[in-house]
């Protein structure tokens, strides 16, 4: 163990020179994919996540239908090169764990009675893991859902909120995530204000979890807004190909 | 599935029951069964403790073993917990691999443990960066009727609460075990409350007809001094954050009320 504890917030400023409430940089493309009915990719600081989807289509094995609803089937895992030291490649308990509570966090949003019987796989792959993954999954996979034509409600909004240094951050970044004292993601339907996904761990009092839910919610409004544009940037840049086609 | 068709079924049951404040086994929304506790229950592994919460029966046993440290961290004792879902639980349970159920419930025991720093790690170190006691708690889900996460919790925390850890020296390059043994070193005791919901009504303790209809549920650790130290939020559906904050004061008191019981300090 290092005998300094290292400083996670100096003078107001973040390792990487964020204030306590800034998000980091973000980029969202929508539809990145060539076969995938619906995809995206994410960056969120050095995290990178690509999401795709297929679906609705038939449901195997049949026997696992719903003949009342369609039923989101998420796979999240971590690539082999995603972090410093090597991950062996298959599912773990904890990719199994997120791939639930990722299912969990989307499927409220989506309209799936309306496609009895069916499922929308989803494929959640991280590239790059610098914390906060399975958080930049979920806004990715919203993006790749919303992309593949799924009818949604709302898209779903993530954001980690951390404890570093005894004070609450939005968006845990790297070492926030190794050496803080709490990890908190969250995701929402934005527009309701309705939470999907709620996980904790480490150290909040019932006071800090108000303080938390403040800086989440400013955290899901920003990225809520970059994912919007992200679906509408796609559509634009089709409409541009489309009446280049016809000139 | 007999029992998915039972689903809509039993959600209107429930539902109707609770516009009266009332529950299928006469409770109140917010009152919990009788807690039925044995611990220690068995002789031979380190502690052991057996919950009954109504019909929900879950056994915790745990077992402290050499090992080696993880190479992170050199001088600290690890902590493993597992559960199984017996097939003779509950029909929906199949035997083979462990369900995301049952991977979902032993990761959330585990980080009520692990985050509220109840197990001190550093004294299970027996030689820095080579040798250490592991801790494995293992819990067996006997039976199902709801809340299998809340009395696996409490089970876990009873079993760790009589273990045992056995004395050990170091001698060339191998450990020498002792018969004499001490208590597991503890400094808190989380305890998990899980909180269902089931249309725009908030339910504790559900029993497994009341969880057959619900939309979804949160799982809240506390800590003894009442700070949260894990929380996981379980099934499609949503929650408000008042419904929230209601969860968080209700784990509270559920925390106090099961230490308590446990004749914690």
């Amino acid at each position: 163990m290092s005998e300094k504890k290292l400083a996670l917030i100096t003078n107001g400023k973040r390792l990487d020179g964020r204030k306590l409430n800034e998000i980091r940089p973000m980029k969202i493309e929508a539809g990145v994919l060539a076969h995938a009915d619906g995809s995206c990719y994410i960056e969120m600081g050095k995290t990178k996540v690509i999401a795709g989807v297929f679906g609705p289509m038939e449901f195997h094995p049949k026997h696992k239908q719903d003949p009342l609803t369609g039923i989101l089937n998420c796979r999240y895992r971590m690539a082999a090169f995603s972090t410093e030291e090597r991950i062996r490649p298959g599912p773990s308990r904890r990719s199994t764990e997120i791939s639930m509570v990722t299912a969990n966090a989307l499927t409220p949003a989506l309209f799936l009675r309306e496609y009895p019987k069916t499922m929308v796989e989803l494929t959640i792959e991280v590239l790059q893991a610098d914390a906060s993954t399975r958080v930049a999954g979920i806004n990715a996979a919203s993006v790749a859902l919303a992309d593949a034509g799924i009818p949604m409600r709302d898209l779903v909004t993530s954001v980690a909120v951390g404890k570093v240094d005894g004070q609450l951050v939005l968006d845990v970044a790297g070492k926030e995530d190794t050496e803080g004292e709490t990890d908190f993601p969250v995701a929402m339907l934005p527009r309701s204000r309705k939470i999907t996904l709620m996980q904790l761990d480490g150290h909040l009092t019932k006071d800090e979890f108000g303080k938390a839910m403040d800086l989440a919610w400013s955290g899901v409004d920003t990225i809520y807004k970059m994912q919007v544009k992200a679906l509408k940037d796609k559509y634009v840049k089709e409409k541009i190909a489309t009446e280049e086609v016809q000139k | 599935m007999t029992t998915d068709l039972l689903a809509p079924i039993m959600r209107e049951n429930v539902l109707r029951l609770l516009n009266d404040n009332l529950r299928m086994d006469g409770r109140k929304a917010d009152e919990f069964r009788v807690i039925e506790l044995q611990a220690p229950i068995l002789d031979k592994p380190s502690g052991s403790a057996l919950v009954k919460m109504g019909k929900t029966t879950v056994m915790a046993g745990v077992q402290i073993e050499l090992g080696t440290p993880y190479p992170d961290t050199p001088d600290e004792g690890a902590l493993s917990v597992n559960s199984e879902f017996l097939p003779l639980a509950d029909p929906e349970f199949e035997g083979g691999r462990p369900s995301d159920e049952s991977i979902e419930l032993s990761r959330v025991v585990d980080r009520g443990i692990r985050e509220s720093k109840a197990i001190d790690m550093s004294k299970l170190v027996i030689e820095s960066g080579k040798h250490v006691w592991m801790v494995y708690v293992d819990l067996w889900v006997l039976d199902s009727d709801g809340s299998l996460i809340d009395a696996a919790g409490i089970a876990a925390l009873a079993a760790l609460m009589n273990a045992k850890v056995k004395s050990a020296k170091v001698v060339g390059d191998k450990v020498e075990v002792g018969e004499d043994s001490k208590p597991l070193p503890l400094k808190d005791h989380p305890v998990p409350c899980t909180v269902i919901k089931v249309g725009d009504k908030l339910v504790l303790d559900s029993t497994r007809a009341e969880e057959q209809g619900m939309d979804c549920r949160i799982t809240v650790t506390t800590r003894a001094d009442g700070a949260i130290c894990a929380m996981q939020k379980g099934l499609a559906g949503s929650f408000t954050q008042e419904e929230i904050a209601k969860a968080i004061d209700y784990s509270v008191e559920r925390g106090k009320q099961v230490r308590k019981l446990l004749k914690i300090k």
